[in-house]
């Protein structure tokens, strides 16, 4: 164990993360963070119905997850909509950053204060807003799939867009104006730059504003809840109706899916602007 | 930066369908319950927009104003609970090696990436009366029964036989599940500004004769007001607005503000009270952000001192 293996070194008087009673309280903190998730994860292959005590290994649950119908509907749904989502915040989020990283405009301040409304307003005075929204318009229900999951992928998109302007934004904070002057000397017209300068520059931006949106559009409970119909159920909503009602092992098998789905979405957004941030920086 | 006279119809193609987007999809939407909030119900699905103030009013009674105090008391305690846990985390974080700190830091955030409603049920399974800690608990207290029986006090003659704790739907299991959720908030912060003190003034405190706890105290504390009172606003704003976890972790006196409101659209069907309860829930999120704004500004004027 690292945490009482003795450092043959003298212990500084600011060595503070090697002092014992510090690297109790983080080790302390790193299983009250952990313990939940992956006891969750591991009793989704514990063959007893009482959660508590391990019978042995099973992949039972998953194969009931794969073979409950409802289940696999509600993962579709989210799945649909996290992809028609992350599509239309990408680009939304891109035009975002594009206008407020490039223009000087008046009420500029303002209009950058209404983009960050979205992020910063409880979710569930949005999710609400949402719900007699679509209630005032008479949005039409019981429209054939996919077309149903259009309320709930128009307001995810609208909360998720901002959070992907900003990634992308941050992005184009390094790019070299003069680039794209240059190329405006040299006779590109303005959309040209716009797509052999400026995006190509983005991209590294856009793959993770948009891996961003994926994941908290698929993430997402509480909005959703608001403005899915009876015929509109997703992903979490459907664990959440299961959660409410017990604790089961079948439970635990959809949320560790998710779990690991949310995770690879996430490694690969990290790695990605970690090998872009590398090639940024030996490129200078 | 340029002005966007100089290339008007690139600016506007770019600026339109983002504003269409927001103005339409969350701007009217807002507006809408703004206007609710100063309606009456005239019906069943009957609401007047009659500009008075009786939403606001009621908003103001006795069983409100209690539910208001106890959404702030409970962020309140989770913010506390939050700081309590997270400074010697950041300060070990700050103080480990390069390598470790990345992948403290990594490990910090990563629950971040984990969906809300599964971490909360994560924590049903560990705090029901048959989960994780009450097994673990029971298994304690037998063995400690055994081990008193060869001095023969055994036969639960002194510690009773086990009775499993009551740890969920009581507002200590919502307090747990806020700190769960919001520990990150708290640690960020609190990193980021333990990164930028100087170390120098702590080696001079040291040196100079104070101790740990006097250093800590006398100076960390101070130097890293500005990200302290950064994290307890970026801590407390979600704390107070959490719809989820007093939901599914709370009992039924557990009821914070999100969840009168969301009761008041779904079944009690009082769309304008729910609608002047969620105005002042964001006026309350407002308040504490410009707060915050004030802060992280004096925390810059500090800086260039």
């Amino acid at each position: 164990m690292r945490l009482f293996r003795r450092n043959p070194d003298p212990m500084g008087p600011l060595d503070y993360a090697r002092r014992f009673w510090l690297r109790a309280i983080v080790t302390l903190t790193l299983v009250f963070l952990y313990a939940p998730i992956i006891g969750l994860m591991a009793f989704s292959f514990n063959d007893s119905r009482r959660n508590v005590v391990w019978r042995g290994f099973t992949t039972d649950y998953y194969v009931r997850f794969f073979n409950n119908d409802s289940l696999m509907l509600a993962f579709g749904n989210s799945l649909t909509i996290a992809l028609m989502t992350t599509v239309v915040a990408t680009i939304l989020g891109a035009l975002t950053a594009y206008v407020l990283w490039r223009y000087r405009f008046p009420g500029k301040a303002i209009y950058e204060g209404g983009m960050a409304l979205p992020i910063v307003i409880p979710e569930i005075c949005m999710g609400v807003a949402m719900m007699v929204f679509f209630a005032r318009l008479g949005w039409p229900v019981g429209l054939p799939w996919p077309i149903n999951l259009g309320s709930i992928t128009i307001a995810h998109i609208a909360f998720a867009f901002p959070f992907a302007a900003i990634v992308i934004r941050a992005r184009l904070e390094n790019f070299n104006r003069e680039l794209a002057e240059c190329a405006r000397d040299l006779g590109a017209s303005e959309y040209r730059v716009f797509r052999d300068i400026v995006v190509p520059h983005m991209k590294p931006g856009l793959i993770a504003g948009a891996l961003l949106a994926f994941t908290l559009s698929l993430d997402d409970f509480v909005i959703t809840f608001f403005t899915a119909g009876p015929d509109t159920v997703t992903f979490p909503v459907k664990i959440y109706s299961m959660v409410r009602f017990s604790v089961t092992p079948e439970v635990n098998a959809a949320s560790t899916i998710l779990i690991l789905l949310t995770l690879v979405v996430t490694t690969i957004a990290l790695w990605l602007q970690n090998r872009n941030n590398m090639i940024g920086k030996s490129a200078h | 930066m340029e002005n966007w006279k100089n290339s008007v119809r690139t600016f506007w193609t770019a600026i339109v369908p983002p504003t269409f987007w927001l103005v339409t999809f969350f701007i009217i939407p807002l507006s809408l319950i703004w206007l609710y909030s100063f309606s009456t119900k005239t019906g069943v699905v009957d609401i007047t927009l009659d500009w008075n103030l009786q939403q606001y009013m009621r908003a103001l009674e006795p069983v409100y104003l209690g539910i208001f105090w106890k959404s702030i008391w409970m962020a309140a305690a989770t913010t506390f609970v939050c700081l309590v846990i997270s400074f010697p985390v950041a300060i070990a974080i700050v103080f480990a090696k390069p390598t470790m700190r990345m992948w403290l830091l990594l490990l910090v955030i990563l629950p971040f990436w984990t969906n809300l409603l599964i971490r909360t049920y994560a924590l049903i399974a560990v705090l029901r009366t048959n989960g994780f800690v009450n097994w673990g608990l029971e298994w304690l207290v037998d063995h400690a029964d055994w081990a008193l029986s060869f001095i023969g006090l055994g036969d639960n003659m002194l510690i009773g036989p086990f009775t499993p704790l009551q740890l969920l739907y009581n507002n200590t299991a919502v307090v747990i599940g806020l700190v769960y959720v919001h520990l990150p908030f708290m640690v960020l912060p609190l990193y980021a500004a333990l990164d930028r003190l100087d170390r120098s003034y702590l080696e001079a405190s040291l040196d100079l004769g104070a101790g740990h706890t006097r250093t800590f105290f006398s100076i960390v504390v101070p130097l890293a007001l500005p990200g302290i009172a950064s994290g307890v606003v970026i801590t407390f704003i979600p704390a107070m607005g959490s719809y989820l976890t007093p939901d599914l972790l709370g009992g039924t006196d557990s009821y914070m503000i999100a969840n009168v409101i969301a009761s008041q659209f779904k079944q009690a069907n009082n769309w304008p009270f729910g609608a002047a309860l969620s105005f002042l829930l964001m006026y309350a999120t407002f308040f504490a952000l410009a707060l915050r704004a004030v802060l992280m500004r004096k925390e810059g004027r500090g800086d260039k001192r």
